[in-house]
């Protein structure tokens, strides 16, 4: 077994989807939060396999669209200074600050790295001693163990010339806030698979229970979709609104408990502003005080600032679920890869950038099953 | 027309290296220095009685129903990579190119823009590689051109290649020939030169590394064209790879091109470098690889015809074109389900989020 | 969230927990991943690796259990077919 084919099988795939066609007498709105999982359903055309009632809603599980927009001025900032080596995942080189993006200031002269793991950046301080090297640790929980790693080593080995720009947010805060909004149409959850790998699923609990929303946590593959999508349908068809694990092979309740403890030694909670979201308390890691030394935002002092985000861009809304990427004015015309209005159209796991890639047009030809 | 085979070309770099190891301004300057450049590195390594008259330009006679006319600049980092490097990635894809519009390709042309401080023997190393190339390929290096810019402007060495063939057909090989119920072939598997530079550059380690496919495919084309395969278009994969030369031909031909995504041949090791670097294989370049539209009737044959050539050993159908009224590539995703295959934008950035 | 692969550990060096690293192999191509996370991971068990790091080993008779599922969905759905 690879873990990769065989989540992929053609049959297996459409015998799930008859099953859930089988059982769905309503309509329902399901969110997949991740957006590893949002590019996987376009990218695989899941949501054609699914019965019309069933409507998937696309959440705001894309840590690059929703990293604030004056984090990444900051970055923007910091990274353009001489004497810096910035470093960051492929993602965030293109996304949209107030003026620029990364790739631009790279463009002109700065020293923009990207980098495959956090632990390349603590390698590239080691390798350049006379100069600063920021790394931007931009992710949610699945992230915070590598992140939370690189900082711990470059106390370790007494680095003086290394710091993180961090952006971590959290997934429980989010799914709450938006279920406590007035204009929340979701009815059942898709958990993120490798969040949960790290966290464990305890906190999904209360939530369920709160809510009243069955939450399954759920893999990436298609077979691994369509069987999060079965048992939640199931749950909503038989009134239960239970917490579910379809991730079986990688996720345990309590999750990676070594993981947890060091990020729980290296961040604490804080409150974070989201991209399109506005701020949700108590929904991102900062760095902890006896490592402040490796908080740049600490290092280089660099001035809080309000910014009015272009109103033009809706990726708020689509975040949040309220509308699809094609339903915005700007999709496709004002707003496209090349020139985006905002990040979920840069980040190839934005919803934006899904749709704009794989639904421009709508297929002459579509599975379907009967 | 030059016979030399390959191992004729001595490995040992002809200019006094302990005098210039390096290449200097000077020796891009038009004077001594160049001469000696272009005598010992460039006439000793692409010998022919044509380049020999060194002359402002070169003459040559041809005959055909149609001259085919070509020219790519090559601008790849680094300069050398498991199964390459820049001179024989020149000489191959203008070779390609040539092959695409169904021509013989005959003679080449080399323009070299140096980096001051380039190792003579880098230098040496790629002249050499160019004419193994252009010998395997049955061409000839035939005139030339020298710069040397300053120390930080020129990125090692930048490589300018034009060339000319014959078309002896009468097929009319474009994209407006083809045409609804065309099957589309391709030559091989995919995303191997692409995966080979993304691999060095990121310090990727593979149990056997995976090596570019840059490699000239015009005999293909050529007996392609002597079985009389009805030949609508081809097209090179290079740069945004298959994805970009379907919705280029969709396009240009206002069809719709179907394609199957299982049908679609990628290698397991470029495959599992293209997941972890979260990039799409159908994005990749390719170097030594081609599509081609040929009618439904003769799809088998065209496909045990590339078979029969090492360059073709994977060629497989992967779609057929279909009627419609707007251009597009629609791609029928392993599930089942249907998507568009778009261009892709911009750079591919390998992403982790 | 975000792209996390499996991948089956060939070999396994470092003397501590927290510098244990192994050689892991992605259908073909082998990368250096920390194994700090991942104690309990030995030669021959496949990792779900994120940026550098395996967060979790996989378990195979919890991924075949899946599979039997399918199998029996299809049982399920005969069943169904000759009540009716």
């Amino acid at each position: 077994m690879k873990y990769l084919d065989e989540y992929r099988d053609a049959d297996l795939a459409q015998k799930i989807a008859r099953e859930i066609h089988r059982i769905t007498t309503r309509a329902w709105n399901i969110m997949e939060v991740c957006g590893g999982q949002t590019h996987a359903i376009v990218k695989f055309g899941i949501d054609e396999l699914l019965p019309k009632q069933i409507t998937l809603i696309h959440g705001p599980g894309c840590p690059v669209c929703v990293t604030s927009i004056e984090l990444i001025d900051k970055a923007l900032e910091i990274a353009a200074k001489p004497n810096v080596i910035f470093a960051s995942f492929g993602d965030m080189l293109r996304v949209p600050g107030s003026t620029t993006d990364l790739l631009s200031v790279k463009a002109r002269g700065g020293d923009v790295r990207m980098v495959y793991s956090p632990l390349d950046a603590v390698k590239l301080a080691k390798e350049n001693p006379k100069k600063e090297v920021v790394f931007f640790g931009v992710g949610f929980e699945t992230t915070a163990p590598a992140t939370a790693m690189a900082i711990y080593q470059a106390e370790h080995e007494g680095l003086k010339n290394f710091s993180m720009l961090i952006s971590h947010v959290l997934v429980p805060p989010a799914m709450e806030a938006l279920l406590s909004s007035p204009n929340c149409r979701v009815q059942g959850f898709l958990a993120a698979g490798h969040v949960c790998t790290v966290m464990g699923y305890e906190e999904y609990f209360p939530i369920a229970a709160k809510y009243r929303v069955p939450i399954v946590v759920t893999g990436f593959e298609p077979l691994d979709i369509l069987q999060g999508v079965l048992m939640v349908v199931q749950q909503l068809e038989s009134d239960r609104a239970e917490v579910e694990n379809q991730y079986v092979r990688s996720v345990h309740r309590e999750g990676n408990r070594s993981a947890q403890e060091l990020i729980q030694k290296v961040f604490k909670v804080v409150p974070r502003k989201w991209r399109g979201l506005g701020e949700i308390p108590q929904s991102g890691l900062g760095v902890r005080e006896p490592y402040a030394a490796f908080d740049a935002e600490k290092k280089f002092g660099l001035a809080d600032h309000r910014v009015e985000e272009s109103s033009e861009c809706l990726s708020g809304l689509v975040l949040q679920g309220q509308i699809k990427p094609h339903e915005c004015p700007a999709f496709g015309t004002r707003c496209i890869p090349e020139h985006p209005l905002g990040a979920p159209m840069v980040s190839s796991e934005g919803a934006c950038a899904a749709y704009y890639l794989y639904r421009r047009h709508v297929p002459t030809e579509s599975a379907k099953t009967t | 027309m030059s016979n030399n085979s390959a191992k004729d070309f001595a490995p040992v770099c002809p200019v006094p290296i302990q005098q210039y190891p390096h290449v200097l301004l000077a020796h891009g300057g038009g004077g001594k220095l160049m001469h000696q450049l272009i005598g010992k590195v460039f006439l000793t390594a692409f010998r022919n009685p044509i380049l020999e008259t060194q002359h402002d330009a070169a003459t040559v006679e041809l005959t055909g129903k149609q001259i085919a006319f070509t020219t790519d600049s090559y601008v790849v980092q680094p300069l050398f990579f498991p199964g390459g490097d820049i001179g024989s990635m020149a000489v191959h894809g203008t070779v390609n190119d040539l092959a695409m519009a169904g021509a013989r390709p005959l003679y080449l042309s080399a323009a070299f823009i140096i980096e001051e401080g380039l190792p003579m023997e880098t230098l040496w190393k790629i002249a050499i590689s160019m004419q193994k190339a252009a010998v395997s390929c049955g061409v000839q290096i035939i005139t030339g051109d020298t710069k040397v810019v300053d120390k930080g402007k020129g990125d090692g060495l930048f490589i300018n290649t034009a060339g000319i063939g014959v078309v002896e057909h009468s097929l009319k090989i474009t994209p407006q020939n083809v045409r609804p119920g065309d099957a589309v072939l391709v030559s091989g598997d995919l995303g191997r030169h692409g995966m080979a530079i993304m691999a060095v550059r990121e310090g990727l380690q593979f149990e056997s590394a995976i090596e570019s496919d840059s490699a000239p495919v015009h005999k293909i084309v050529l007996e392609l064209l002597k079985a009389g395969i009805e030949i609508h278009c081809l097209r090179d994969l290079t740069r945004g790879g298959l994805a970009s030369a379907l919705n280029e031909i969709a396009e240009a031909s206002r069809v719709q091109i179907e394609v199957v995504e299982k049908a679609v041949p990628v290698r397991e090791d470029v495959h599992a470098a293209c997941e972890m670097l979260g990039l799409d294989p159908l994005h990749v370049a390719c170097e030594g690889r081609f599509i081609v539209f040929v009618a439904a009737k003769d799809a088998e044959r065209a496909v045990q015809i590339m078979r029969g050539h090492d360059t073709g050993a994977g060629a497989t159908t992967i779609g057929k074109v279909i009627e419609s009224s707007s251009p597009m590539v629609s791609l029928k995703s392993a599930i089942g389900a249907s998507r568009i295959l778009d261009m892709p934008s911009g750079e591919q950035l390998p992403r982790i989020c | 969230m975000c792209l996390a692969i499996p991948g089956k550990v060939e070999s396994i060096s470092g003397s501590d927990q927290l510098s244990r690293v192994g050689k892991v192999n992605f259908g073909g191509i082998l990368k250096e991943v920390s194994l700090a996370y991942v104690p309990e991971v030995k030669v021959g068990d496949y990792v779900i690796v994120h940026v550098g790091f395996a967060l979790s080993r996989l378990d195979e008779a919890e991924a075949h259990k899946v599979f039997d599922y399918f199998k029996e969905m299809e049982g399920l759905g005969e069943l169904k077919e000759g009540g009716t």
